[in-house]
């Protein structure tokens, strides 16, 4: 079927059709020019929200998922120093989930020649167990392993980024997963992660490195739809435990919003930061954070002792002790 | 009228065969890809068209014998 016989959307800056509509900006685009303007607009949120510089080093945390190999291609277009770093959580699933998560960013950096530095952290070969198996053993990963999934990675993402001297750590989150998270925060008014959620979460301890979210202003779809014109390939395939997870939930939510009101996760988020940042909301609760060092890592915690996760993997190694595992 | 299929060897080159994961749709000539989109209970906000192996907007208008790939655009856990 010869694709002129349709009736074509025409890209806004040529006559070639359009592979990109995008209706919250009123913007439709062509291959080329969706790419160019992508890497614009992540130039621009770089600069806008001063996440980091070009003479300082980056390190972005790839899954394999279309985000971060995304975020990873367009930092390396524009000509950051960006390096990666792959968590092997152990999560098979019936897919060999992690192995193919990891056989994506391979490839992805052979397609660009090989010369790009990953920093591979094995979950079971350093801690002693992989993530679903670590949760298996704890009362916080009993229902599900995303909660031991999430603190493991959190930690992991900050040791490598200070062990190896990075400024900054960039990962991949995009307007939905802003929008989701900022959604199942206010529904129960979590003020303490809502003071605290934003494009830039600065060092506010000297174990903390500094994170950002390069992506945070662009949609998912805009995302999938940049890996798909860049021939980025990438594992599709949903982690097997987040079948059901709430963050989904709130997307598709968000999403029926978003279909009868163009632009309104886009709104939701920005005005949400701009009340915090113009007219000091939720400051005060952002002032009484008390961050305390883990005697054990060195890392933050809120805690008095070791932290969360020094806690979980404690009691993880003990009950493999205890099981004789 | 939308119907689902597990497998289809001899699609009809009057209708669209669409395919999400490992599910198939058909649809009637005629209708946009967005409302296509929606016919298959999805929701456009999440899902890619791509049409010999070019991914094409919502507005497209879909002919007989189009083969549609959907891509969902949602993950997270």
């Amino acid at each position: 079927m010869a694709r002129g016989k349709h009736p074509l959307m025409k890209c806004r800056h040529c006559d070639a059709k359009a592979v990109v509509n995008m209706r919250q900006h009123k913007l439709a685009l062509c291959g080329p020019h969706f790419v160019e303007w992508v890497h614009k607009q992540t130039e621009r949120f770089i600069e806008k929200y001063d996440m980091f510089t070009r003479d300082e080093r980056v390190l972005v945390a790839v899954s394999g998922g279309k985000d971060s190999l995304a975020l990873w291609d367009i930092l390396l277009a524009l000509g950051y120093r960006a390096d990666g770093l792959y968590i092997g959580l152990g999560i098979d699933g019936g897919l060999s989930y992690s192995d193919e998560s990891h056989r994506y960013i391979l490839d992805f950096i052979e397609a660009r020649g090989g010369d790009l530095t990953l920093h591979t952290v094995d979950v079971a070969g350093i801690y002693g167990a992989s993530i679903p198996d670590a949760a298996r053993l704890t009362r916080r990963g009993r229902e599900k392993p995303c909660s031991v999934c999430g603190l493991s990675k959190r930690h992991i993402m900050n040791r490598v980024a200070r062990e190896h001297g990075y400024d900054v750590l960039a990962t991949g989150h995009n307007l939905d997963d802003e929008a989701a998270v900022l959604f199942g925060n206010a529904m129960v008014w979590s003020v303490d992660y809502l003071s605290r959620q934003g494009p830039v979460l600065p060092p506010s301890h000297p174990g903390l490195a500094r994170k950002v979210k390069p992506l945070f202003r662009f949609y998912e779809r805009e995302m999938a739809a940049y890996a798909i014109v860049r021939g980025i390939e990438y594992m599709y395939d949903e982690c097997p435990h987040a079948t059901g997870a709430t963050t989904i939930r709130y997307k598709e939510l968000l999403n029926q919003l978003e279909e009868s009101s163009p632009g309104i996760k886009l709104q939701y988020v920005l005005r949400f930061l701009k009340a915090r940042e113009e007219h000091g909301l939720f400051a005060q609760v952002r002032e009484q954070l008390d961050l305390r060092t883990c005697p054990t890592c060195g890392q933050p915690t809120t805690n008095d002792g070791a932290c969360s996760f020094c806690r979980m993997w404690e009691r993880v190694n003990d009950r493999r002790i205890e099981q004789g595992l | 009228m939308v119907e689902q299929q597990q497998r289809r060897s001899t699609p009809a080159e009057d209708e669209v065969i669409l395919t999400y994961r490992r599910k198939t749709f058909t649809v009637a000539p005629g209708m946009t890809v967005r409302d296509a989109i929606t016919r298959c209970g999805l929701s456009p906000e999440a899902t890619l068209a791509v049409i010999d192996g070019e991914l094409v907007t919502d507005e497209v208008v879909l002919q007989a014998g189009d083969r549609v790939k959907l891509l969902a655009t949602i993950s997270g856990g």
